[in-house]
């Protein structure tokens, strides 16, 4: 690791070139458009952190009514009772499954607050000019942003959660399962921070190289 | 190469069996309910969550289908040595966009967790359904792993010529 920190890595803009998002093949800097996949061609993707703060801040708005509302309405024998995200993890624990509960919990709670973090903290570091900008750690930022690309689209279990059991237990009078508002909420959550990681360009972290070498 | 279209082939085959056929059976007190994946997916479609019923349509039905299909398009023509389709660029791009908006996978996740939450208030069964999809799931993962992307790309540009 430390042989590849020695020497800073040759971006393509500075090389004089512009690399494909979509397919990865290079271009000479000016081409509009990928002759290999067609797609508009940017060095660098304009607007990329302004889109990444718009898509994570609607995220974080809606999980907040996602964990205040029900995400369940559990009707039994004429009696019913609702459940918030939270408060389905607890009646899991309850039940004694404590590893289903933790996958739960895990899915949409640590997931969905990890991401909030990972992204917000990735786009303050890549920000031209912040102070954290210089020093090693771009391997560890990479990695950052695949592992919250490839990890955010599993905290979509709780809303199939619900809507598997919504779809099965209409059992009339014995029991019936009706879902929540929270489930809308927390799926455009997940939608929104999905879309906030696309929006992030990886390219911008290794810009840091750039200026040291500058 | 012929590979991926093979998986992705029987992936869209498995898809129209998992559709139709009953997924999962509930019976508590004497009374039997079966749902299908349809049931799964309309059971958002009352009153205000009915926005929420199209995207799960999306997610577990309709993207799969689609990101599936584009594959089998762009590929099947390179995997038997042909020039590629028209379009064929267009089709590929648009599987991989898809690609993170495809979730059948976490969907199999959700019915397992789904099935431990019930187990206490009734019994459960599988129906054929289940099986399919669970196949269905795993073919994906695996023709995915066989895809490099940027292989693909190359092909494509080399076959245009």
């Amino acid at each position: 690791m430390s042989e590849a920190h020695s020497q800073p890595a040759l971006t393509a803009r500075q090389a004089g070139l512009v690399g494909c998002h979509s397919c990865g093949r290079v271009h000479e800097m000016g081409t509009t458009h990928c002759t290999r996949c067609g797609v508009v061609l940017h060095s660098r993707m304009p607007g990329s952190l302004q889109k990444v703060w718009a898509w994570l801040f609607a995220g974080m708005v809606v999980y907040i009514p996602a964990n205040i509302y029900p995400m369940l309405l559990t009707t039994s024998l004429g009696h019913t009772s609702e459940s918030t995200i939270i408060g389905g993890v607890i009646e899991l624990v309850e039940y004694g499954s404590i590893g289903v509960a933790l996958i739960v919990f895990v899915a949409s709670v640590l997931i969905p607050v990890g991401k909030f973090v990972a992204i917000g903290y990735l786009a303050l570091v890549v920000r031209p000019g912040s102070r954290m900008t210089r020093g090693s750690g771009l391997h560890g930022r990479q990695r950052l942003f695949e592992v919250v690309e490839f990890i955010g689209r599993w905290s979509m279990i709780d809303v199939f959660v619900v809507a598997i059991l919504s779809a099965l237990v209409q059992l009339d009078f014995a029991a019936t399962i009706n879902p929540g508002i929270a489930a809308v909420s927390f799926s455009l959550s997940v939608a929104f921070t999905m879309l906030a990681a696309q929006s992030f360009d990886p390219r911008l972290i290794w810009d840091a190289e750039e200026t040291q070498a500058a | 190469m012929t590979r991926i279209v093979m998986l992705a082939a029987t992936a869209l085959v498995l898809m129209v069996a998992a559709v139709f056929f009953p997924f999962l059976e509930i019976s508590a007190g004497g009374m039997v309910r079966r749902s299908s994946l349809l049931d799964a997916v309309l059971a958002f479609s009352t009153g205000m969550m009915l926005p929420l019923t199209f995207a799960v349509a999306a997610l577990i039905i309709v993207l799969p289908v689609i990101r599936l299909s584009t594959i089998v398009y762009a590929l099947a023509p390179m995997a038997l040595g042909w020039h590629p389709a028209k379009h064929a660029v267009a089709a590929f791009r648009v599987a991989q966009a898809l690609r993170p908006w495809a979730m059948a996978e976490i969907f199999i996740v959700g019915v397992s967790v789904a099935l431990v939450k019930v187990a206490g208030l009734a019994k459960l069964s599988f129906g054929p359904a289940f099986w399919t999809f669970a196949v269905l799931v795993l073919v994906t993962v695996l023709s995915d792993n066989y895809m490099c992307r940027l292989t693909v790309w190359k092909t494509l540009e080399e076959r245009r010529k």
